[in-house]
């Protein structure tokens, strides 16, 4: 007896060790012990304060480019084809949800069709090429659903790593950005420690698509004067983009519609400063791109180049001499909005626009008083139930109440071990499994009074009162945790910690009401004369 | 020490005052929540605006109030939460219409404009020190170097600026400051600090009579998700104990824990309604784990009852219920006592954020525990007199195919 009661006590005693390491690590002074804490045990956004972030990424924008630019190659490829054709329309149904792309082709001769179906097949192959009916000229491609669901999940992969890139990159401790919600293209991102959000805000949102270009005309004081001077119509293969508002009011540039080079070729970008010391960004290109925009620049010296950012001109220089692997962009930047800038370019453009769905920030005070709050009412409640266990149970009192502190440190080492996030909801999950983990002892208490009560001698009444007790102690513990499940499954962030703080504490629970208070009953009787009362 | 020592009470005989009690509880309940045209919902239900702010001094409302609607933000809630003497006031903006991307900030953006109007620093240019994060302090010392740390180099001055900001802020927000300084000469308490530093700040920032200290936008996307969750979770919780007591036992049972179950859920929200309080998702999950939590009490006596019928075949099926409830009295009492004295701990020392979730907790132990013993057994009383017997017949054919007979 007494080598099974030795032997169990070191197990405990080596659990306990194991659990103390676990919280404080092996720390040399005060100092570290806090560190050490903090490190271990991760507070979720409610007690460490930060933003919480839900966006959606509009993946019918990748789809709508993706369309966009077969509407225009079709026409280029029925001409290389020889092919004869009257009209390319775009003919969407945007009723439907999501909206179908179709585009509609007329006046294709009959004995082009073959032609026009090769085509289709080889070039267009995520498109379903079908005759209209009642047109024996017409055809309809509508972009297959397998195809727009492709796109859209790949902009979102995208739109993730991106985010995530740019988040990296401002130096946020931790952060998380994951999928959310139920397939509706959510993300959720988590901020630690950033209580002011509308910096991160515009950085993630902005989409960065950067394009050189040639400037054909301008600037122009707005939109019909630039059409106005080219007779209303302008010119093949060129776009009309506004440019900066200075002093003279709005600048709008014609420029080609092809660009020189993208964000794509991009292979750094810093923020420096330009001849004249104001705040720039300087970038280089990989070598794909510096060839491509050597040729550009060399065959145009003397003419403008539009840096065009999200569809904006934000200035045109005029080429002076060639230039490959490198470029600024100036622009009356702030040195914020320069850092800002390059971060974003190096980060790559967003395939789709960002909506913000729900914002939500806490500011470090208020997890400060939270992390107060919940110590106080989890030092007050466990007190609490402790006293009433010495008082109603006597000595056996003390038996619960070191099985409930062994407890609180398999919880907390627990939380720690498992990489658990500690919220303001988990903390009251501690609370309330000290009063429904106490319980398991009332159970074993109660049972082992009865049995008493029927005359039964100590030793075998406490063996019976833990052997009935049992299986009541494990369906109670299974419904609770049945029910945290639940929560889990379906709940975010907060209820999650309550959740899972509620589970590892009724787990931890079962060990230290069933077998440890076993233990010590198991040593108190052995050091009983025969035939003592117990105190219970 | 023992509270009930073998109690012998009469409780099917007392059953219709405990009914009553519960359809009066009820009636109040759904009556309050007709009256005041459904439940006060959460922010994160609802969807909105809300920003938590506290000032160093006493905030006239009205004021704010004004000032908001002056920007074209009418309709706002604006009230005190909290100690009064912290200062702390919850501005409530309900949902805008617009759909813009960029209408999801706009609410919390006039808010702090109204805010900085009316109690900011005054002195325009300058950053405010109650509302800086670390980061901008941080930036603000390393340019200034007021403690001539130029000569170590850029990364330690960036190290020792950024430990110095962090330190500042970790001052400011800790008690009783609580997020407001009123004094720069306050911070030369906190290590690393010296005249020069102050002098910086000083000449840096302001100090406003604000501070936000927490903000929550929900758009209307999410508010729908979240309803529409809480509605499945809810369902999923009552669902699953319909079949785990309706698998242990018989149907009849399962039918009654789920009747007794939903009157708990009802009461409680009663409770809410009537005190105002709001339902957030926090609320929910207290309400699915009282679910979970009163499936206990409720399991504890139907298997005494079960125990008993077979122990006792020719004992009445009322007398039965009332010995199984006297039976196990003692431990129910006890451990719902022990885990309502924790939760009531939570509830008077948990703070503003948990409140809702505490006080979901706190009625719903009482409530659930009540139920479990008063209504569910007189509910399967019910079915039996309804059935003719046929309950107790039910219970003990259920009892022969457990595998173990398990007193409690």
């Amino acid at each position: 007896m007494e080598t099974k009661i030795k032997g169990r006590a070191i197990f405990i005693s080596v659990v306990l060790l194991v659990c103390i390491l676990g919280i404080i690590g092996l720390p040399k002074n005060v100092q570290e012990l806090r560190d050490n804490v903090r490190n271990r045990i991760r507070l979720g956004l409610d007690l460490k304060g930060g933003t919480h972030l839900v966006l959606q990424v509009q993946v019918e924008d990748a789809v709508n480019i993706t369309a966009d630019q077969v509407h225009e190659r079709l026409g280029d490829e029925l001409k290389v084809k020889n092919v004869p054709y009257a009209d390319i329309q775009k003919a969407d149904d945007t009723t439907a949800q999501p909206p179908k792309h179709r585009i509609l082709l007329k006046g294709i001769p009959q004995e082009n069709a073959a032609q026009l179906q090769t085509l289709a097949s080889e070039q267009f192959s995520d498109w379903d090429l079908t005759r209209v009916p009642g047109d024996p000229t017409g055809w309809m491609l509508a972009l297959k659903p397998s195809a727009a669901a492709g796109i859209r999940n790949q902009a979102m992969l995208q739109a993730m790593n991106t985010i995530r890139n740019r988040v990296d990159q401002l130096g946020v401790t931790e952060p998380t950005i994951a999928e959310y919600g139920q397939g509706d293209f959510e993300l959720v991102v988590q901020l630690p420690g950033v209580d002011d959000p509308s910096r991160v805000k515009d950085i993630i949102q902005s989409t960065a698509l950067l394009e050189l270009k040639l400037v054909q005309d301008g600037p122009y004081s707005g939109r019909e004067a630039a059409l106005a001077a080219h007779g209303g119509v302008l010119p093949p293969d060129t776009k009309l983009l506004p440019g900066p508002t200075g002093q003279t009011g709005e600048t709008w540039y014609v420029v080609n519609s092809v660009a020189a080079v993208t964000g794509r070729d991009l292979s750094g970008a810093e923020p420096s400063h330009d001849s004249s010391g104001r705040p720039s960004v300087s970038f280089t290109l990989t070598r794909d791109g510096a060839a491509r925009f050597g040729r550009v620049t060399g065959a145009n010296v003397g003419k403008q180049l539009a840096i065009v950012l999200d569809n904006r001109v934000f200035d045109a220089p005029v080429i002076q001499s060639q230039i490959t692997d490198r470029g600024e962009i100036t622009g009356g930047f702030t040195p914020q909005k320069v850092q800002d800038l390059a971060l974003v370019l190096r980060s790559g453009a967003l395939p789709a626009s960002i909506v913000y769905l729900s914002e939500q920030t806490v500011g470090p005070s208020l997890g400060a008083d939270s992390i107060r709050h919940g110590a106080m009412a989890c030092l007050v409640g466990f007190v609490a139930v402790m006293a009433f266990m010495l008082i109603y149970y006597r000595e056996s009192g003390i038996n619960a109440d070191l099985a409930m502190i062994l407890n609180l440190i398999i919880l907390m080492a627990g939380i720690g071990y498992f990489g658990a996030v500690l919220t303001l909801p988990g903390i009251a999950g501690v609370i309330l499994m000290v009063g429904m983990g106490v319980d398991s002892n009332v159970l074993i208490f109660e049972r082992i009074r009865e049995e008493l009560r029927l005359g039964k001698a100590v030793g075998a009444a406490v063996a019976n009162g833990f052997e009935h007790a049992f299986v009541t102690i494990i369906d109670t513990h299974v419904t609770t945790i049945a029910s945290a499940v639940i929560l889990f499954a379906f709940g975010t962030g907060p209820i999650r910690g309550f959740a899972v703080t509620l589970t590892i504490g009724l787990l931890a629970n079962l060990f230290t009401s069933v077998f440890v208070s076993r233990v010590i009953f198991d040593y108190v009787l052995s050091r009983r004369e025969k035939g003592a009362e117990l105190s219970i | 020490m023992e509270f009930f020592h073998e109690p012998k009470i009469d409780w099917m005989g007392k059953k219709w005052y405990f009914i009553a009690l519960s359809l009066a509880l009820a009636v109040t309940g759904l009556a309050s929540m007709v009256i005041k045209k459904g439940l006060a919902y959460g922010i994160d239900f609802r969807g909105g605006t809300v920003v938590t702010v506290k000032f160093s001094k006493s905030p006239s409302l009205d004021a704010i109030r004004s000032e908001l609607d002056r920007q074209n933000l009418h309709g706002a809630t604006i009230q005190g939460i909290g100690v009064p003497a912290d200062h702390e006031v919850i501005i409530g903006l309900d949902l805008r219409t617009t759909t813009s991307s960029e209408a999801l900030d706009e609410g919390k953006r006039a808010i702090v404009t109204s805010l900085s109007g009316l109690y900011g620093q005054g002195a325009a240019g300058k950053l405010d020190f109650n509302n800086a994060s670390p980061p901008t302090l941080a930036d603000h010392l390393l340019a200034a170097d007021p403690l001539g740390l130029s000569s170590k180099g850029l990364d330690a001055a960036t190290k020792t600026y950024q430990d110095l900001a962090e330190a500042l802020v970790n001052f400011r927000n800790s008690p009783p400051r609580s997020g407001l300084i009123s004094d720069f000469a306050d911070l030369s308490s906190v290590q690393g600090v010296n005249a020069g530093v102050i002098a910086t700040l000083r000449n840096d920032f302001g100090l406003s009579s604000y501070a936000v200290k927490n903000t929550e936008i929900v758009g209307p996307k999410v508010g729908k998700d979240l309803r529409r969750q809480a509605l499945y979770v809810t369902l999923a919780g009552l669902g699953a104990m319909l079949i785990y007591i309706w698998f242990r036992f018989e149907l009849v049972y399962g039918i009654a824990a789920v009747i007794a179950t939903f009157h708990d859920v009802i009461i409680t929200l009663g409770f809410f309604s009537l005190l105002n309080k709001e339902i957030s998702l926090t609320v929910i999950a207290a309400l699915l784990t009282l679910v979970g939590y009163s499936m206990n009490d409720t399991i504890v006596v139907f298997d005494r009852i079960r125990e008993n019928t077979r122990l006792n075949k020719r004992q009445g099926f009322v007398d039965l219920v009332n010995q199984s409830i006297n039976q196990t009295l003692s431990r129910t009492i006890l451990t719902s006592g022990l885990t309502f004295l924790a939760v009531l701990s939570l509830f008077l020392f948990g703070g503003e954020v948990i409140h809702g979730f505490s006080f979901a907790l706190v009625v719903g132990v009482i409530i659930g525990t009540y139920s479990s013993i008063f209504i569910a057994s007189p509910i399967v009383v019910y079915f039996q007199q309804r059935m003719g017997g046929g309950a107790a017949a039910v219970a003990s054919r259920s009892y022969q195919r457990e595998a173990a007979p398990v007193r409690r």
